[in-house]
């Protein structure tokens, strides 16, 4: 096993774990904030990919390709929880995994409808084909060197937003303290559409740049959907940083998984991980309370 | 739901519920459907009733733990998947003269396929029991998709037995020449009977003291250890005997498609079994029943209208949830008293 | 017996740097009423949730008739007879009163892995269950659903539920929450006549109740018991008075009870 192989699969690890964290931050501040389960979170993703396949086909210029996807599903995110999900806040949780499942059927049959159930084929930017040589006589794709930077710079200015912001400061308030919030004069309404907005839009992020990478096609949220819950629930729900150091563990391991196990075993890499955590911290790796 | 009302008065004279009227009428449907279809040259429904009455055994499994325990289990279908494995695999060894791992002759009969289906699904949720129930909440229905999802991938990597592809059977289970299960009507009046039976023996176990045990701790976990319940060993045990009756059920599957293959176990299935205790209502081991025969007859119906059925479904399930969360079995009122 | 029925030692419990329960010792005599007060904030809920066995303490001992009990869970302690009562009603709100009560005696009398016999219908049950409930005057609401009962009458059903555990030691966590002047009458007449049949420990806020009931009383502050005695002795006790002097409706209650 060279090093060369380890630094690439270490990478590969960071690449998913990056985007993995950009799925789970908007999904960890939704549960941890409004204890919302949102199962339709893999939903959002693929549409941001098809947003973004669709418009970068359209334009030619993956940029404007990702910020219509962005802005697009932020606009749609806000729609959905105006008009469907603010409701299920003060429901259990049981209702919320229901609701939000059936619109998984919903997102996905829409999808075909106006997509078809074909794939549909998002190439590279021009601009970021190529390699780029870190490591003597590795060369790493600049693409996946570039949505690892675009993940890790989301995640500062997340941290930023979070410890540093007013509006940070009024998350963090109404996660832990809602009435409060409103006997302060602060809209929380408003706080949650516009929380719920940025995890949608992080998520279409996501899929835009998993795009070329991935084949954009129905159902592509479901698997990620999956791989998300189980890093908030290692990080622990509510915590940005859980979900960042979590994100990561299971990029890596998953990587690593894969390039080390037989077949059967490598797939359940994860599962194992999230259980073994779990046996050992019910309540995941960090508190809501960063 | 419940009153601890002793007898008021000879039951007679109390007058039959609209739930009670529900069940006869339901009851007496079932029986009846067989004959009824042949004599409208209408033969298909007998099968796809019989599917029906598969899913609707599995969903009464769950309520057991679901509407009964209050565990949100997401991997109920990972339990009735083992349990289909089990005859295939067997079936299969029968059928090719091999051993299975080179010690145990394969078989179709029924006599032993069934139990050992009931007896590895019921040790599979031991297990995993074991290690969930530990949890609550979100990290509960995490740690169980986990499990079903390692299943999943499991038998997915089981090439022996058709991996991704599954295994078709080899011959439906025989019962010693008393019944034969190729023969449509009677697979339906077998799955119809187990259905009777373990509705029956659910009925009363939810009804016992353990059930009691089972619904405190649904209502109000804490209390109940500080009124001197440890309420894990109970949950455990009714985690394990839903289990054991999803792999039943699951053998009965098997015999129904006349195939076994991993995607019985994904997680959306389990999802869908959900989706039917909620749509029939949950709580009441009938209500599953009649979630059953709405969500599969549904599909049916609207997969016959429009491919796209789905964009439909998603939203009338939606609709369940905000609307007639009690589903439609719990819209009936109940007996006075409850 | 000489023997104290609860013996706590140096318990402690921290959360990060606030220490709840600072170095706590107190004893329990068979059979009497033991009140414990003390300023908000003072650690009684803490102390509650550590002898219930809910809450792991950092250090220290819990002995109950002599034994242990400080690493049992709450379902061990109540087996063995300490049960508590809760400060916010947590009772089993879709059940009727009765189921609620039966559900305590089930627990008592055991064979839980029972699946066939009906056990709404078990006089076994049911018979002990209406006993509690007049007990504590809820006669006449046994069918009824908790949802109905009113605050007051939850609160009754709270204790007669730990009444039908066969307790030797009730925790009581502010039994008087929330209630009027009438509705406190009637527990405090309710508390009155277990006297001397279940040894008590009373965390209460009311005065008129303590002083009422109680043999002797614990005052808790900042964690710490700083003083036990006799009512009297507890009411003209310095370090007392100089406790409550910033909560000046206490004190004033002090003064003139």
């Amino acid at each position: 096993m060279s090093a060369m192989l380890i630094a690439e699969q270490t990478l590969n690890g960071l690449q998913l774990g990056t985007m993995l964290f950009l799925m789970a931050a908007g999904l960890t501040l939704v549960f941890g904030i409004m204890n919302l389960i949102n199962l339709a979170h893999g939903s959002l993703y693929m549409l941001g990919a098809y947003f973004a396949a669709t418009l970068f086909r359209l334009t030619g210029s993956f940029l404007l390709a990702g910020a219509g996807a962005f802005v697009g599903v932020l606009a749609l995110g806000m729609l959905l929880e105006l008009a469907v999900l603010r409701r299920f806040y003060a429901r259990d949780h049981l209702d919320q995994v229901l609701a939000t499942f059936g619109l998984i059927l919903f997102f996905n049959e829409m999808a075909r409808i106006v997509w078809g159930p074909q794939a549909v084929f998002m190439p590279l930017p021009e601009a970021l084909e190529g390699t780029v040589t870190l490591i003597p006589g590795a060369p790493y794709p600049l693409y996946r060197l570039v949505t690892i930077g675009v993940g890790m710079a989301v995640a500062v200015a997340l941290y930023l937003l979070i410890s540093r912001t007013r509006a940070g400061m009024l998350i963090r308030a109404g996660a832990s303290n809602r009435t409060m919030v409103e006997a302060l004069g602060v809209n929380i309404r408003v706080l949650y559409t516009a929380v719920f907005g940025l995890g949608a839009a992080l998520a279409a992020l996501a899929g835009t740049m998993a795009g070329p990478l991935l084949s954009v096609q129905v159902g592509m949220g479901d698997s990620v959907l999956i791989l998300t819950l189980v890093v908030i629930v290692i990080g622990g729900i509510g915590s940005i940083r859980g979900a960042f150091i979590a994100a990561l563990m299971v990029g890596l391991s998953d990587t690593f998984g894969r390039m080390l196990l037989p077949a059967a075993v490598s797939e359940m890499t994860i599962y194992i991980l999230m259980a073994a955590i779990l046996y050992w911290r019910p309540q995941g790796l960090f508190s809501a309370h960063d | 739901m419940t009153d601890m009302t002793t007898m008021t008065g000879p039951p007679a004279l109390r007058a039959p519920s609209a739930r009670l009227w529900a069940v006869a009428l339901l009851a007496i449907a079932l029986l009846a459907l067989p004959p009824a279809a042949k004599a409208l040259g209408e033969p298909f429904y007998i099968s796809l009733v019989s599917r029906v009455l598969v899913f609707a055994l599995a969903a009464m499994s769950l309520d057991l733990i679901l509407g009964y325990g209050g565990l949100v289990c997401f991997g109920h279908a990972m339990f009735m998947g083992v349990g289909a494995y089990v005859v295939g695999i067997l079936a299969h060894h029968g059928a090719e003269e091999t051993l299975l791992f080179g010690l145990l002759p394969g078989t179709d009969s029924g006599w032993i396929a069934w139990p050992l289906a009931m007896l590895c699904a019921g040790l599979l949720a031991l297990a995993v029991g074991y290690v969930s129930l530990r949890t609550k909440g979100i990290y509960f229905i995490m740690i169980t998709l986990a499990f079903a999802q390692m299943a999943y991938f499991f038998f997915v990597s089981l090439r022996a037995y058709g991996g991704d592809d599954g295994l078709s059977l080899a011959a439906r289970s025989t019962f010693s020449d008393l019944v034969s299960l190729r023969d449509k009507t009677s697979f339906y009046y077998v799955a119809l009977g187990v259905l009777i039976a373990v509705g029956l023996l659910l009925w009363r176990v939810t009804n016992s003291r353990f059930g009691m045990v089972l619904q405190g701790a649904k209502a109000n976990e804490r209390r109940m250890a500080h009124i001197g319940f440890p309420v894990f060993r109970y949950r455990l045990v009714a985690f394990t005997l839903a289990g054991a009756i999803a792999g039943l059920a699951g053998a009965l599957l098997a015999n129904q498609a006349n195939f076994v293959s991993p995607a019985m176990m994904h997680w959306t299935r389990s999802g869908e079994i959900i989706v039917m205790v909620i749509l029939g209502g949950m709580g009441s081991l009938v209500g599953p029943v009649v979630g059953a025969f709405v969500f599969l007859l549904l599909e049916e119906v609207l997969s016959g209208w429009t491919e796209h059925w789905q964009a439909v479904f998603g939203p009338m399930l939606l609709l369940v949830v905000i609307y007639a969360r009690q589903g439609l079995y719990g819209l009936l009122p109940a007996r006075e008293g409850k | 017996m000489d023997r104290p029925l609860l013996k706590v030692t140096g318990l402690m419990k921290r959360f990060g740097a606030l220490v709840a329960t600072d170095n706590l010792s107190l004893d329990l005599k068979d059979g009497e009423i033991h009140a414990l007060i003390g300023p908000n904030g003072a650690g009684k809920s803490t102390l509650v949730a550590q002898l219930a066995g809910e809450l792991r303490s950092d250090s220290g001992r819990v002995e109950f008739e002599g034994a242990d009990v400080t690493a049992l869970t709450p379902p061990e302690r109540v087996a063995l007879g300490m049960v508590r009562s809760f400060q916010i009603t947590s009772v089993f709100r879709e059940f009727t009163a009765l189921a609620n009560v039966a559900l305590a005696v089930q627990a008592r009398q055991g064979h839980s892995f029972r699946f066939w016999r009906n056990a709404r219908t078990d006089p076994a049950l049911a018979e002990p269950a209406r006993r509690y409930l007049e007990q504590v005057g809820l006669g006449d609401r046994a069918d009824w659903p908790t949802a109905r009962l009113s605050y007051g009458e939850q609160r009754q059903l709270e204790i007669a539920m730990a009444l039908a555990t066969n307790p030797k030691l009730l925790l009581l966590d502010e039994p008087l929450a929330g209630m009027g002047r009438e509705d406190g009458a009637v527990i405090v007449e309710l508390l009155s006549s277990l006297r001397g049949k279940h040894t008590m420990l009373l965390i209460e806020h009311d005065m008129d109740a303590v002083f009422s009931l109680a043999d002797r009383i614990s005052v808790l502050v900042y964690g710490r018991a700083i003083a036990t005695g006799t009512p009297d002795a507890i009411r003209r006790d310095p370090d007392v008075q100089r406790a409550y002097l910033g909560e000046e409706a206490h004190a004033g209650e002090f003064f003139n009870a």
